[in-house]
């Protein structure tokens, strides 16, 4: 069996009705598996930018690839390399505790993490948190232990470092 | 700029695009078309199911290999479409539907006949569009065309709601279109095309497997250039069928789970496979990983997702067909000579002599072999021939010998039952000199048999040979081999009668009961200017042979 891993893609698309149906359903309908997608305007404003995280072997990720570019609204379709990529996805969760102890227990470890807390009421607390998906993920297994209420994370976005980039000329 | 409604600016733009016929239906969403078509020069022809509208501008486009048309209303006018233009998807064939859809306010509110058309094809077109501004026809309509007929080819859905058509607008008819996200690649790769080259040149068994984009690029006489050169055989899948005369001495016929056993058992023979146009269909190849093992793989397409999406192969060339296969016979002819005689060679005739003696034997009766041999003798060469789906398709595609492109014209990856008939519709308008016969079942000609209305009506005769076995024949065959005989649902006994059912469309209707009178009623109907309808009945218990089991590799083919 090929190594299943966890990669990155990011595309330049039309910014236009119907093309994030597009895209995933060609990912739906070819059996390839999403973990997660964000989409947004970019600095050229017809186009939009997707952020695409998959799991696969190489074979399967790159026809996820020649898929996409296969479309008509795609533009341009990239792999990011892990390595040299900034990536970074946003979480809130919602903690219900009113235990004084609990609550310093949780503004200790958001300090840690570099999460700031944005919500406080009597009966709950709310954390933000941007990080990789790990430092997410470890952080919100943290907050487990207090009663986690609700949380919502926008998914994994990307840029390059350094010069590189997706950019459309 | 020109001040026009929506629906005259369509039209406008189709003649542009030098579309002189569609096949429709009118309906409430999309009058404001059919009432601008009636002082139009454009012929349309009406149809009796949207699902045959869809399929004639198919066999238009392939028959012609220019765009064909359709159109059809909103909601299930449009939906009737989805099976044609699923099956023009699959086998890549350049068809442009036009639907009507509500009016713009009502999209949304689930009005009357309305049906997400646009949401329903998206997996099956290569593009779709719906109209939001009437200014926008022509500039759609263009990239439509293009998108349609360029780099792989494909079907585009354009819908246009009612209150879209009746807009007036300033209407800019432009030839410039730029997409940024579609830039079909045409040239190959100098150094793809120089390894190629060599691996050709070192080959001691070479193969070439043609499929559809051969044909689709019109690349046939490439193909034989090479061919001949190289002294290779020929293979084909189903789309392939005609890319390389069947006739000729290098030509094995088609491959894989109804292939010849010629091309079954060379193929594995083979040292290095040039694949031509082709996918890998589980049909072509059966099971991969028996698939040419030990074959080094050239796997020529114009669409880079068909490399390494089935097969793992050696050396991709991402190009058009023509291009690609031009180029490498320049290398070719600059470094090789003709290759007169070799032990290859000589294999594949002593094969192709051994199975021919085997075959002429007890071949008489109404057998389906027998019946298209025959076939095959009183039709001109450039005559076309379209097939239903089933055992009628599979019989014709391995006896049956196509010489040229475009004139076998079949549903390869979709198996749309019912596709023969209004295909043959469209290639006839396509090429009205020609003779277009339809090979089918009686099972498969029940489903679109209601567009001998058509036939008649719009004056567009051609000849459909129902190999009548009383069955569900391929069903039949496969309870027959895998389910131990037990008809489940197979079975159609009869009915109907064909030859009361071609009179009853004024067609005219034959029953045949020997192999003279099949000719001598052939030879007529292909000369006469109503469509013919000859039921020739034949045993429900004929299999098609060979067939390679699912699952199984080529090498496990049954053929006797």
């Amino acid at each position: 069996m090929a190594k299943e891993e966890s990669h990155v893609i990011a595309a330049i698309v039309e910014h236009k009705p119907g093309v994030l149906y597009s895209v995933s359903n060609m990912f739906r309908r070819r059996g390839f598996n999403i973990e997660s997608i964000t989409v947004g305007p970019t600095e050229q404003g017809e186009l939009a930018r997707m952020t695409i995280t998959v799991n696969g072997d190489e074979r399967v990720v790159e026809q996820m690839i020649k898929q996409m570019r296969k479309l008509i609204d795609v533009v341009r379709v990239v792999r990011l390399d892990p390595s040299n990529t900034v990536i970074r996805e946003m979480a809130l969760v919602k903690v219900h505790t009113s235990d004084a102890r609990a609550r310093s227990d949780i503004i200790n470890y958001a300090n840690i993490f570099r999460a700031r807390v944005v919500d406080v009421s009597s009966e709950t607390i709310m954390v933000e948190i941007t990080g990789d998906s790990d430092k997410t993920n470890a952080f919100l297994e943290l907050m487990k232990s207090f009663g986690v209420e609700e949380i919502a994370r926008t998914g994994i976005t990307a840029l390059s470092r350094g010069a590189k980039s997706v950019r459309m000329e | 700029m020109v001040k026009m409604t929506g629906a005259e600016a369509l039209l406008e733009a189709l003649k542009k695009e030098k579309v002189n016929v569609i096949f429709g239906i009118p309906g409430g969403a999309i009058l404001p078309v059919y009432d601008m078509l009636y002082d139009f020069d454009i012929r349309h022809i009406l149809m009796k199911h949207e699902q045959c509208a869809a399929h004639a501008a198919d066999g238009y486009a392939r028959a012609s290999g220019r765009p064909g048309v359709c159109m059809a209303t909103s909601g299930p006018g449009a939906t009737n479409l989805v099976t044609g233009i699923a099956n023009a998807y699959m086998d890549s064939s350049p068809v442009v539907a036009l639907t009507g859809q509500v009016p713009r306010p009502m999209i949304g509110k689930d009005a009357f006949q309305e049906a997400d058309i646009v949401g329903i094809t998206t997996p099956i077109t290569k593009y779709n569009f719906q109209v939001k501004r009437a200014s926008d026809i022509p500039k759609t309509v263009k990239t439509a065309f293009y998108i349609a007929t360029t780099g792989r080819p494909g079907p585009v859905l354009v819908d246009l709601p009612k209150d879209v058509q009746t807009e007036t607008a300033e209407m800019e008819f432009t030839d410039n279109i730029e997409i940024r996200g579609y830039k079909p690649k045409h040239d190959p790769h100098p150094l793809q095309v120089k390894k190629a080259t060599e691996m050709l040149i070192q080959a001691e068994r070479p193969v070439i497997l043609a499929g559809g984009g051969v044909i689709l690029s019109n690349a046939s006489s490439e193909l034989s250039k090479i061919s001949e050169l190289l002294m290779s055989p020929v293979t084909t899948s189903l789309m392939g069928k005609g890319c390389f005369p069947e006739n000729h001495p290098l030509s094995l016929g088609m491959v894989g789970m109804h292939g010849t056993v010629a091309a079954n058992k060379l193929i594995l023979e083979a040292d290095v496979l040039l694949v031509v146009g082709l996918r890998f269909s589980d049909r072509t190849t059966g099971r991969l990983d028996m698939f040419c093992p030990d074959a080094k793989i050239i796997h020529v397409d114009i669409d880079s997702a068909e490399i390494g999406k089935n097969a793992k192969v050696d050396l991709p060339i991402v190009a058009d067909a023509k291009k690609a296969l031009e180029t490498i016979y320049q290398l070719l002819i600059q470094q090789v000579k003709k290759k007169e005689d070799s032990p290859w060679l000589k294999r594949v005739q002593e094969l192709k002599e051994q199975l021919q003696n085997r075959a002429n034997n007890n071949k008489t009766g109404l057998k389906p072999s027998r019946l298209l041999e025959d076939l095959r003798k009183d039709l001109p060469e450039d005559a076309i021939v379209t097939t239903e789906v089933g055992q009628n398709q599979m019989w014709a595609a391995v006896h049956f010998k196509a010489y040229r492109p475009r004139t076998f014209i079949s549903s390869g990856g979709l198996g749309t039952m019912g596709f023969g008939f209004p295909a043959s519709l469209g290639a006839k308008v396509a090429c009205p000199d020609k003779p277009v016969v339809d090979i089918a079942g009686d099972g498969s000609f029940i489903m679109t048999e209601q567009d001998l209305a058509t036939s008649v009506l719009e004056n567009i005769p051609v000849t459909v040979i129902v190999l009548n076995n009383s069955m569900l024949g391929m069903v039949a065959q496969w309870q027959r081999l895998f389910y131990n005989r037990r008809y489940s649902a197979s079975e159609l006994k009869g009915i109907p009668d064909f030859v009361k059912l071609a009179e009853a469309y004024k067609a005219q209707g034959f029953r045949v009961e020997s192999l003279d009178e099949f000719s001598e009623v052939v030879k007529k109907a292909i000369k006469s200017d109503v469509t013919t309808v000859i039921d020739v009945p034949i045993s429900p218990e004929e299999n098609v042979l060979p067939m390679v089991p699912v699952g199984l590799g080529l090498k496990d083919m049954i053929w006797e």
